[in-house]
């Protein structure tokens, strides 16, 4: 097999000045994607503990009616807290890890377009969660909730200085954000590997490149408003003080231009895991690359265009409210139908149940769950009935939990052999899987009933109502389910970096560039990159005699 | 007055299946609609991923598979079917909109209820009325309510008739009901507004038209005078100090809008917006140490003396 010689960048480019292994050093001064990549995860995983023991304070509190565990004031911060930790700093950090990390492998780079851009993107992030953080102990952390409604986020309403922190430290993180999507946005159309055609890219680098253009135009309107609110907070302006001549309701337009958009940027990307990782535990090409690619594009579009049903109930009027409606319902089509594109793509095929998998598989159920109550929010009637109650709780841990965060366990499960050279141990993860999968039904599935049943979510406590106190009972026994699980979780990846079997090349099989690296791969990730003709290289590579390019002719025909 | 409460009847009418209005049945039934679809789907999911995992296991399927990548007709299928479900959906959505929301045109609103940090007060139009946190709303009448904030958002929520709707600050919001029958509901706030937004509770009266005009002309009268020495003691105290500044008792000089109207409060069942049960006890507890008992709430802690705090509940209870 003929190799084909590396595009830019040919040298690796060194960290600083730094040569190898110079300990924590190496990892502060690294500009290497690889290593910034695991300082996402890690940071991700620390976020990951601090917004878990948040909840679960929450969820003591509310586990009995009545209950005096915390006071308002502790309740209020901490879901606030909890709300903003996983959003900004366990989803995205993550997602950004493995994108970090993956992406530069993926179309054969040795590493970003901008290494020190990406550095920079990072070290934001990292300050910007710290800076929300030093919040508890400056005076009080932020407790208007994760989108911080006007005017209770004014100074007159919320006069710690929790705010303020939260207005900075998303700020931060927000630039680390839109530089590290400008970074992947030249990384992905200027570094393939020469012989990588847009037709060719893997969907899990595809929908990197769409959820880029997505941060870039979204997070623009919340920076806005976040400077809006400081000015208003710290300079006495009146951008949404009704008494003053400003607007309340700005801020919920502003937050949900933004806000809305960002369900996508943390959905998106799992649609990219999972269309590496359902052909590869079903030994088939994914079903309907094109269409993925398309419908991907169309609820990039969209989503600029729902961002009202999250204002249903404001009182916008009948025609703003069908319009909103009636583009939330469109873009459950292309996210929704995504689950037949996997189904088909496991249909015929050779299925292997790794951890992986099995979270992929378990994805096709919760997130249909949260699909579909997501569509019910979409139906205004409904909505006015059910905003702002715990049957919305349960939808967006539905969609967050049982999409975004089972899609980021499925690919720890796929790319851990190749980022750390250490397999996870399959069996202990196996628990893990059945514990974590059981513990979040246990835990959101009741919430659809308690806020049909009239309870509002945000509440420190609750009367004694007939079937309250059970639900919750059960939705809190389900948190603590989740948390063990967790806690495994650590301990498996723990053990694995310690004592964990070393991991080959390329343990699943699987078909694309990163795993014809070495497990972890070395500082410069090729010499040599595998000639590439369709959109698995490495399995064209292994089965020449099956090569997707050699069927229909000279290249391999997408349908 | 002929008392029309029972508290039992507040358990029976918490969820949104409990409707109690057209506007509430219409919704319902929307929601009964679209939860068939969503279970035909997720149980077409649920049935196809099971029967897939266990048909294609590698364990029996040991060769390559076909290597299929895809089909533009499933593709297309796939597509147009959740299309016309959408489509059925949302004008069945349009048209419940339509009649739950019909245009108010120049209509003038029937009640005008106001949120505050963390209590409800409404006023009645054309009326001498303003109560607090127990709403009484005739039956058998569309009612268009108004819907306005003092503070930061709220939101209007009672399950058992229908829709919620936001109270922004500078800014009317309106929304019609019926009640069909006499009972006591209850509801919500339902937009976090702050530290007791948990408190935040609703409870409406809903009376016969011919209950309800005795209700309003009992309640359109002055306070009336406190009747022993010990409530004359304690209405000494409340127009002495700073409670008149806040509260407003009609037919006295305490005429403030800070705080709930207390004209008729002792003949409300509960208090603190259904935090507790209106007894001297709580009311003793509350005047006490207000921070103690509803924390963050506006009211700020006087240091009373025992006795002040025995003649003030025995004033405040006499309010009827």
């Amino acid at each position: 097999m003929k190799l084909i010689l590396l595009p830019e960048p040919e040298e690796p480019i060194p960290s600083l000045s730094v040569s190898h292994n110079q300990g924590l050093l190496q990892w502060i001064s690294s500009v290497d994607h690889k290593q910034i990549g695991i300082m996402y995860l890690w940071l991700s995983v620390i976020f990951l503990v601090a917004g878990g023991i948040e909840i679960l304070l929450v969820r003591w509190q509310l586990a009995v009616p009545n209950n005096h565990f915390l006071n308002p004031e502790v309740f209020n911060q901490l879901f606030t807290m909890h709300g903003t930790t996983m959003i900004f700093f366990v989803a995205m950090p993550a997602i950004f890890g493995f994108n970090t990390y993956l992406v530069p492998l993926m179309i054969g780079a040795n590493d970003m377009a901008y290494p020190r851009l990406n550095a920079f993107s990072f070290w934001m992030t990292f300050f910007g969660g710290f800076l929300l953080y030093f919040s508890f102990l400056a005076g009080g952390a932020p407790d208007a909730g994760w989108f911080n409604y006007a005017p209770l986020n004014e100074y007159n309403y919320s006069s710690s200085p929790g705010i303020d922190y939260y207005c900075s430290g998303l700020l931060l993180s927000g630039i680390g954000t839109v530089t590290a999507s400008a970074n992947f946005v030249v990384t992905i159309l200027k570094y393939r590997v020469n012989s990588m055609s847009l037709k060719q890219m893997p969907l899990f680098v595809w929908m990197m490149l769409i959820n880029s253009f997505l941060i870039l135009a979204a997070f623009p309107s919340l920076n806005a408003a976040l400077v809006m609110l400081l000015l208003d907070r710290q300079l006495h302006a009146h951008f949404f003080s009704a008494a003053g001549g400003g607007s309340a309701i700005l801020w919920q337009h502003l937050f949900w231009l933004f806000g809305h958009p960002e369900v996508y940027i943390v959905i998106l990307p799992i649609f990219g895991i999972f269309s590496e990782v359902f052909p590869v535990y079903s030994r088939k090409p994914i079903f309907g690359y094109a269409f993925i690619i398309g419908s991907g594009m169309a609820i990039a579009l969209l989503a600029f265009g729902v961002w009202v049903h999250h204002m249903f109930a404001t009182g916008l009027g009948n025609t703003v409210n069908n319009f909103f409606a009636a583009s939330s319902m469109l873009i459950g089509i292309p996210t929704g139908v995504k689950i037949f594109n996997w189904l088909a793509t496991m249909h015929g095929g050779a299925i292997r149940f790794k951890v992986s998998m099995m979270f992929a598989i378990a994805f096709l159920i919760e997130f249909t769950i949260g699909g579909l109550s997501g569509i019910s929010a979409a139906l205004v009637p409904i909505d006015w009935q059910l905003t702002d109650t715990y049957y919305v709780v349960a939808h967006i841990h539905y969609v967050f939990i049982g999409g975004t965060l089972f899609g980021l366990f499925s690919g720890l499960f796929y790319w851990f052999p190749k980022i750390s050279g250490r397999m996870l141990d399959e069996k202990l993860g196996k628990w893990f899987f059945w514990l974590f999968v059981i513990g979040f039904n246990t835990c959101f599935l009741v919430q659809h009933a308690l806020g049909a049943m009239g309870m509002a979510r945000r509440v420190y406590s609750y009367p004694d109502l007939p079937g309250w106190g059970i639900l919750n009972l059960i939705s809190t026994v389900g948190g603590f389910i989740m948390a063990i699980a967790v806690g495994l979780l650590v301990y498996i990846i723990i053990k694995a970096l310690k004592t964990g079997e070393k991991a080959l090349r390329d343990p699943w099989d699987a078909n694309t560039l990163e795993w014809t690296t070495s497990s972890p791969p070395e500082l410069k990730n090729f010499d040599h990159v595998i000639p590439v003709n369709g959109a698995r290289p490495f399995r064209d590579f292994k089965r020449p005699d099956d090569a997707d390019w050699k069927k229909n002719g000279q290249q391999w025909k997408i349908n | 007055m002929k008392a029309t409460f029972d508290l039992a009847l507040i358990s029976s009418t918490q969820s949104i299946f409990d409707a109690a209005s057209p506007q509430a049945e219409k919704i319902i039934r929307l929601s009964y609609g679209f939860l068939v679809a969503a279970s035909g789907i997720l149980l077409l999911v649920i049935i196809l991923t099971v029967y897939i995992t266990i048909r294609f296991s590698s364990k029996t399927n040991t060769v390559e598979p076909r290597q299929i990548s895809g089909n533009s007709k499933l593709e297309i299928l796939m597509v147009s079917f959740p299309m016309v479900l959408v489509v059925i959906f949302y004008f069945w959505s349009l048209n419940t909109i339509n009649a739950i929301n019909p245009d108010r045109a120049d209509q003038k609103p029937d009640i005008i209820i106001t949120g505050h940090q963390w209590w409800w007060e409404a006023v009645y139009p054309g009326e001498k009325v303003i109560t607090a946190n127990e709403i009484h709303l005739p039956t058998g009448e569309k009612l268009l309510l108004q819907l306005n904030s003092a503070d930061v958002i709220h939101d209007w929520w009672v399950p058992s008739f229908g829709a919620k709707i936001d109270m922004i600050p500078g800014t009317d919001n309106y929304l019609w009901v019926t009640i069909n029958k006499p009972g006591i509901y209850e509801g919500t706030c339902s937009e976090f507004c702050g530290q007791q937004h948990a408190w935040m509770r609703i409870m409406v009266v809903a009376q016969s038209p011919k209950d309800y005009n005795t209700w309003l002309t009992a309640h359109a009268v002055k306070a009336g005078l406190p009747l022993d020495t010990l409530a004359r003691a304690g209405a000494a105290i409340f127009m002495g100090t700073s409670c008149s500044s806040c509260h407003s008792v009609q037919g006295t000089f305490a005429n403030g809008i800070a705080g709930p109207n207390l004209t008729h409060f002792g003949s409300r069942q509960t208090m603190l917006a259904g935090m507790m049960d209106n007894n001297p006890e709580n009311i003793n507890n509350w005047l006490t140490d207000p921070q103690k008992v509803k924390p963050g709430a506006h009211m700020p802690r006087f240091i009373f003396g025992k006795d002040s705090v025995r003649e003030l509940t025995a004033y405040l209870t006499q309010l009827k």
